[in-house]
């Protein structure tokens, strides 16, 4: 597959250019000695604990957003859906922001990612029960901007309440997204809920296929619409509740991605899974390498970069669409 | 068990109304047979129902079977022509083969080229579906049903919205097929088609089956009046019985 070994070149260049950018200049030999542990040990420290963790965060999360944002418009048969549709994204976000608020966040190191994902299975939870097993895609989208809504107004809530202004500020600045100053101890919570999520996601590909000519005629094909839609919920769940739990929110990825990839695939919703699942981690790797090189001294979030950028080209893409249709 | 069909008391309700109401029947293969009957006469309800795709009371044969053998046994295509995203016609087509597991061999290549072959798109085969015109999708759509190669083919309306030459060579190929061996199952609207290329019709009216037979049997004067509220002429010709409707009759 000629479009899966560009991506998956793509994907190797850019993560070994986020091991070796970085804050501190480190000569190439230096960087590498430190990735394999034989250099000095100021060497060791920064590959290991501070750009290792960034960049393998920066691809997991990437290609979570990626392979759900093309799930999830697969199932919907639309390309304007994205994973956050189904309010995973939010309330991941409102977990975190309680646990920021109550200070529980400060208790252990992971007690703000495990608050976020317990959040993301609770809208989950409540997507299944608003929904129901045998509820259509309609409901399915109505109920997931019904919990989105919910959780942002909730997130609102504690930001209005927040009793001192550094509380709301590191708030703010976490809901940004970023996968800067993380530890591998971050990498292993977020690693086997994502690989759940994926395995699950990748389980739809053929259903996926068959929904391109719509519910009946799928069912007809033997695809089982109420287990295809569980798997898509639970492994978006996953995936995602996982990403926004170690990096706060990073959008467009799932929404541009898929769109970008869906010529190279022949439309092919199950082909367009696992391209957009190493599309995602080369998008977010690039975008989280440019925050360094960008503004190295501000901290530039990469949620808020993936925004600047990614708004634009969607209404590029959208302007391509509109004339193709004319 | 020969039929490759079979209702048994076969009732839908929707809020509690029957919208198909008690019927049974039994399709046999070789059979080409017509579901007819006005506008909310139940007739894509009854086919749901059959396919088990709608909560239903009595029994329906392929309703019982597992999702993957229901599959093997029955191709259903339904009225609305969806086709969300631009596919390569080849590759709509091939989706006929999803049943038939997971590694696609030479049976698959073959079905899907004889498929093709039969709803004439060999030069689509590589263009979009979504490009095409609205009578060429539906004849990738059929081509489709075509490749699942199942015993029965259970279709709603294939001919709606199809100008008249489509709408005889698509009747053509679903007679040949029942001709072959399969039996067809399909609903429509123009009594004269119905009439020349069914070997039966059924006639639902707020469905119930109110006949079955041959189609000389089934469209009668009587029948029409009752179940369509027409006045209609009806000649007898050598290519088969040809009903023109003139007036209604509420």
């Amino acid at each position: 597959m000629k479009l899966g070994l560009v991506l998956a070149t793509l994907t190797v260049v850019l993560f070994l250019a986020s091991l070796m950018i970085g804050h501190s200049t480190l000569p190439l030999g230096a960087a590498l000695t430190g990735l394999i542990g034989t250099g000095e040990p100021l060497h060791q420290m920064v590959m290991h604990e501070i750009r290792l963790p960034r960049a393998l965060l920066a691809s997991m999360i990437g290609a979570a957003l990626g392979l759900s944002g093309a799930a999830m418009q697969g199932y919907l048969r639309n390309p304007l859906a994205e994973p956050g549709l189904i309010g995973v994204s939010g309330s991941a976000a409102l977990g975190a922001v309680i646990a920021l608020q109550t200070g529980f966040a400060a208790t252990f190191a992971l007690a703000l990612p495990l608050t976020a994902l317990t959040f993301a299975l609770l809208a989950v939870a409540l997507i299944l029960a608003l929904a129901g097993p045998r509820g259509g895609s309609l409901t399915l989208i109505l109920a997931g901007i019904a919990i989105s809504a919910l959780a942002g107004a909730l997130t609102s809530l504690v930001l209005n309440l927040s009793p001192n202004p550094y509380a709301a500020s590191e708030i703010v600045f976490w809901m940004m997204g970023s996968v800067a100053d993380r530890s591998m101890q971050h990498v292993w919570l977020a690693a086997p809920v994502m690989a759940l999520g994926f395995v699950l996601l990748a389980t739809l590909a053929r259903g996926l296929d068959a929904l391109t000519l719509g519910e009946d005629a799928a069912e007809s094909l033997g695809v089982s619409l109420r287990s295809l839609r569980l798997r898509l919920l639970l492994g978006t769940a996953a995936a995602v509740g996982a990403a926004t739990a170690v990096a706060g929110a990073v959008g467009f990825v799932g929404l541009i991605v898929p769109h970008i990839l869906r010529p190279f695939c022949r439309a092919r919703p199950s082909r367009l899974l696992w391209a957009s699942a190493l599309g995602g981690a080369a998008m977010v790797l690039a975008a989280d390498i440019a925050t360094r090189l960008i503004l190295p001294d501000r901290d530039l979030k990469l949620g808020v970069l993936m925004a600047i950028v990614g708004a634009p080209l969607f209404l590029h893409l959208i302007y391509k669409t509109r004339r193709l249709d004319a | 068990m020969t039929g490759l069909l079979h209702l048994d008391h076969l009732t839908v309700r929707r809020d509690g109304c029957p919208v198909v109401d008690d019927v049974s029947l039994k399709i046999a293969p070789g059979e080409c047979v017509g579901l007819i009957g006005p506008n909310g006469a139940g007739k894509t309800t009854l086919l749901r129902a059959a396919l088990g795709l709608l909560p239903h009371e009595g029994q329906s044969s392929l309703a019982q079977m597992a999702p993957r053998d229901r599959a093997a046994q029955a191709a259903w295509l339904p009225q609305s022509r969806e086709i969300a995203w631009p596919v390569p016609v080849r590759d709509l087509v091939a989706l006929g083969r999803l049943p038939h597991g997971r590694k696609s061999g030479p049976a698959d290549e073959e079905a899907i080229q004889a498929a093709m072959a039969r709803m004439g798109l060999e030069t689509f085969a590589d263009r979009p579906a979504t490009q095409l015109s609205g009578g060429e999708q539906a004849r990738v759509l059929i081509a489709r049903t075509l490749a699942q190669d199942t015993p029965l083919l259970m279709a709603d309306e294939p001919i709606a919205g199809l100008d008249p030459a489509a709408q005889l060579s698509t009747l053509t190929v679903l007679r040949d097929l029942s001709r072959e061996g399969r039996a067809v199952l399909l609903s429509l609207h123009d009594l004269s088609l119905a009439a020349r290329f069914c070997s039966r019709l059924i006639m639902l009216d707020q469905g119930r089956k109110v006949a079955d037979g041959p189609p000389v049997e089934v469209l009668t004067q009587p029948n029409l009046a009752k179940t369509f509220h027409l006045r209609a002429r009806i000649h007898e010709t050598p290519e088969g019985p040809i009903v023109q409707p003139l007036e209604t009759t509420r």
